[in-house]
């Protein structure tokens, strides 16, 4: 973790009395720490050859240079693209349109509420854009000028815009609060489009979405080490439980296709939570198979570019198609259920080949009319369904030692509503559970600061300040009721959660929910357990 | 200094609606041709705005979710915040248009430092900018459907009704309208949190102080002709009936009052469909509002699919890593024997 205040300087720094000068005229901060390193010339080379029209300017630059090496012609680029987008999108047309500055999204922004920074208020954000929108295709903003907040696009508002829509992690939770519904969500997105056409990006976005579209995950791990590194996992979950669990990789003929994001497969402790599957998987006896080809759950398209989000999407049904999978069951993960829940049928649903079908649950025999167009079921729908009807022996008294809150993650939350599911699984598997502060979970959630392409440790601070809102509430329950655990329905969580309760709540783990399914989870024929999933003793074991 | 300058602006129009029709006595202009073209701008100009707005497509549906979705039959969905349906959408947006609902969620992000030892940051309840909202939306509503009664005639029952209702505190004479105080009280209060709250203030801009002012000019000067200047009543409405009748003929001895309150309310239909005031009709089209979330459950076609946008394939990908695969002992859909 890169070197940053601590906690107590960090809440100290906050003002949220705003600055007395105007904030078009407020300077960019461009020092270190207040940027993502750009994408490398060679990934930006072949995300132009695989996806043509989208990405432009590969090139060697960094953001801390006056000179950003921009094409001759930006300007007359961006304010092309700005205007293609305004004439296709009624959501930025709307939403460029109708704002009144009301203010209630003002202190919604976790980026706001850890920094005080003004253009991280929402409608500041939305600003940004919205004074060029007003300067460049409006007559009264060409006329009038600052005073009705029009201003013309020049490089320090271009850098302006690199700066504060790579500090929106697209979280929707000021579209909640707002009258009318203005998602910043969208503006960010369409932002983001603008900034890839002339070359401006960042690599903890282009890196994985070129690895996602070459090797089938973000972590660029190649189907031959994908298949070792599920082998050390099922080692780990033998070492475990006692007993030799599948995980078939690539395998025609299965009935269900699972998908869950590369980083459970990759990174601790998202990997207790794959293994949390797989126990799953075995102990009910489900026909799967897993794919190296499409073995990543989260789109990181969503928040690079629609087409790009629709290219790494079709790997799912085009999988499950080559495979001959009747439905697809999806892992705990974020960005990959914003895209699932709101695009995914109506973006590929032609892709989906005649074998797919309504997913029916071949153990409860539960149809999942939710899903019936796009075949795809949530995990912890699944497994909520599973537990309702009995199907899982469970032993609470493993996860004993766990007193739990349950984190929200912006998008299942935001762009879904899967709220009790999860919850319902939890209180099934651990016995102490306390909620977080209501306005901070549920549909009220507040963002890891990690989400839309933002987990990347050179803006640790940036992260530290936006988790400011989940540490505290975090913090809070842990001195309350002594929670030791936050589990989480989302990669992006699990790997930016643990920095961020290190820093704001230290002693918090963070889990997945299938980490502590898979604790609790009684399989047919296994050895007696003495440790759980990290390998750590179990309640009452820690003599041995 | 854009309060100011939209004050002085809403002064000008008063200046100039006071000279033209009282110093020189241009009433038809006053009386006929600036309202009548105001209103044409205004329906114009609203009409082909939303029709701008309505014709971009929305394949999909980005409805922000407020509660919990429709799955398992036993898990209860929370209709109105994440409506699956077309008729649960439609209870949403009534909610969200007739009583703001949205902003009735409106919390205040309040940091406190206990000794610097346990900062905490805490939401509270924040429901002024609502009441402030609906107080003036209301207001506002009832001023303007109460002044149906100068363009029908007979006037019909429900506008004699409201009318009546309106004035029931019977204060003063003439009665004094509530909506009258909602709308002048609402648009007071919401312009003093702009001038106050800093976080608003430093947002605000003229595009925000100007319709405020304007309206607030248009409600005195309407309140002005009614409770001090006590125009002649019946004069005004033959004015008005001469507006739809197209039958100008200016009745003598109104007062220059109603000049600048119509001048005014002329200057706000003109500005509406190129100001910020069009939330009122934009608020009906927002995508994270009025689409259910169904897009799980209902397939939609996407006018915008490009077939030609196809995902990186798995031939490709075989190809690329098929000796590997081989050697780790995947399935592979050609040997390496086969490909060559």
């Amino acid at each position: 973790m890169a070197k940053i205040m601590k906690p107590d300087e960090l809440i100290k720094s906050i003002n949220y009395t705003p600055p007395a000068e105007n904030w078009l005229d407020l300077p960019n901060d461009l020092s270190p720490g207040r940027w993502a390193y750009p994408a490398k010339k060679n990934k930006v080379e072949y995300l132009m050859n695989e996806l043509p029209g989208i990405f432009a300017n590969p090139r060697d630059w960094s953001p801390g240079d006056v000179d950003w090496k921009l094409p001759s012609d930006w300007k007359e680029i961006v304010v092309n693209g700005f205007r293609e987008r305004l004439d296709k999108y009624r959501s930025l047309k709307v939403f460029m349109d109708v704002c009144v500055r009301c203010g209630a999204c003002a202190d919604k922004c976790h980026f706001f509420i850890g920094s005080g920074d003004p253009r991280n208020m929402p409608v500041l954000r939305a600003e940004l854009m919205r004074s060029v929108y007003r300067g460049e295709f409006t007559l009264a903003g060409k006329i009038l000028g600052k005073l009705t907040g029009a201003r013309v696009l020049e490089e320090d508002v271009l850098k302006e815009w690199f700066l504060y829509f790579y500090q929106c992690t697209e979280c929707r939770r000021c579209s909640l609060f707002c009258p009318y519904g203005i998602d910043t969500a969208e503006v960010t997105m369409m932002a983001r489009e603008l900034l890839h056409l002339v070359g401006v990006n960042i690599n903890w976005i282009l890196e994985p979405v070129s690895n996602c579209t070459r090797t089938g995950n973000h972590l660029g791990i190649q189907p031959h080490a994908f298949k070792d590194i599920v082998d050390f996992m099922l080692d780990d979950i033998e070492t475990v439980t006692g007993k030799r669990v599948k995980c078939p990789l690539n395998e025609k003929g299965h009935e269900i296709l699972f998908i869950t994001p590369s980083g459970d497969v990759f990174a601790d402790p998202g990997i207790y939570t794959f293994m949390g599957y797989l126990i799953l998987f075995d102990a009910i006896g489900l026909d799967f198979t897993m794919s190296t080809y499409a073995s990543e759950g989260g789109n990181f398209g969503l928040f690079t570019n629609a087409d790009v989000m629709k290219a790494l999407n079709g790997k799912m049904y085009a999988e499950a198609n080559r495979l001959g999978c009747k439905w697809i069951l999806g892992g705990e993960c974020g960005h990959m259920w914003r895209v699932v829940n709101q695009y995914m049928d109506t973006m590929n649903g032609d892709l989906q080949g005649p074998q797919m079908k309504t997913p029916v649950s071949p153990i409860t025999g539960t149809v999942f009319d939710n899903a019936k167009a796009t075949k795809m079921v949530h995990i912890a729908e699944f497994t909520a369904d599973l537990i309702k009807h009995g199907k899982l022996k469970l032993d609470k008294s493993r996860n004993a030692d766990i007193n739990a809150t349950f984190h929200d993650s912006c998008n299942p939350a935001r762009a879904m509503g899967l709220l009790d599911e999860p919850r319902y699984v939890l209180k099934n598997v651990v016995d102490n559970f306390h909620e977080m502060p209501d306005n901070t979970i549920r549909e009220q959630t507040f963002c890891c600061a990690g989400g839309s392409g933002l987990n990347t440790d050179e803006i640790m601070e940036i992260r530290m300040r936006g988790g400011l809102p989940r540490g505290n509430a975090l913090r809070y329950v842990q001195q309350k009721y002594g929670v030791n655990t936050m589990a989480c329905v989302c990669a992006i969580d699990r790997a930016t959660l643990v920095p961020l309760a290190d820093y704001w709540a230290p002693g918090v783990k963070i889990t997945g929910l299938h980490e502590l399914v898979g604790n609790a989870l009684i399989l047919d024929g296994e050895g007696e357990r003495t440790m759980n999933l990290r390998q750590e003793p179990l309640p009452g074991m820690e003599e041995e | 200094m854009k309060a100011i300058f939209s004050l002085l602006m809403v002064l000008a129009l008063v200046v100039i609606a006071t000279v033209g029709a009282g110093a020189a006595q241009m009433h038809t202009i006053f009386a006929y041709c600036i309202p009548r073209t105001a209103f044409i701008i205004f329906m114009v100009g609203f009409v082909c705005k939303i029709i701008s707005w309505a014709k971009r497509p929305v394949p999909f549906r980005i409805p922000t979710t407020g509660g919990q979705q429709q799955s398992l039959p036993w898990i209860k969905q929370n209709k109105w915040d994440n409506p699956s349906t077309g008729p649960q959408t439609f209870i949403r947006m009534a909610l969200e248009v007739l009583t703001f609902r949205s902003l009735f969620r409106n919390t205040k992000t309040v940091m406190r430092h206990d000794d610097g030892q346990n900062p905490v940051v805490g939401y509270v309840s924040a429901k002024w900018l609502w009441l402030f909202a609906i107080m003036f939306h209301y207001g506002f509503l009832t001023v303007v459907v109460r002044h149906m009664r100068l363009f029908l005639q007979p006037v019909p029952a429900p506008i004699e009704f409201l009318d009546w209702a309106d004035g029931i505190l019977q204060i003063l004479a003439p009665t004094i309208y509530i909506s009258d105080m909602l709308l002048i009280g609402g648009a007071t209060l919401l312009l003093l949190r702009r001038l106050c709250a800093p976080k608003i203030r430093y947002i605000s801009l003229v595009n925000d102080y100007f319709p405020l002012f304007l309206i607030l000019g248009v409600a005195c000067s309407g309140a002005y002709m009614r409770y001090v200047a006590k125009v002649d009543i019946m004069g005004i409405k033959e004015v008005v009936m001469g507006l739809i009748t197209l039958h100008y003929a200016v009745p003598a001895g109104i007062d220059t009052s109603f000049y600048v309150h119509v001048f005014l309310v002329s200057c706000l239909l003109v500005y509406i469909p190129f100001s910020k005031l069009m939330h009122m009709g934009g608020v009906f089209l927002s995508p994270t509002r009025n689409m259910p979330n169904d897009t799980r459950i209902n397939h939609y076609v996407n006018p915008w699919n490009n077939p030609a946008i196809k995902p990186h394939s798995y031939a490709a990908y075989e190809d690329e890593f098929r000796e590997h695969m081989l050697e780790a002992g995947l399935p592979l859909e050609k040997t390496p024997e086969q490909k060559a």
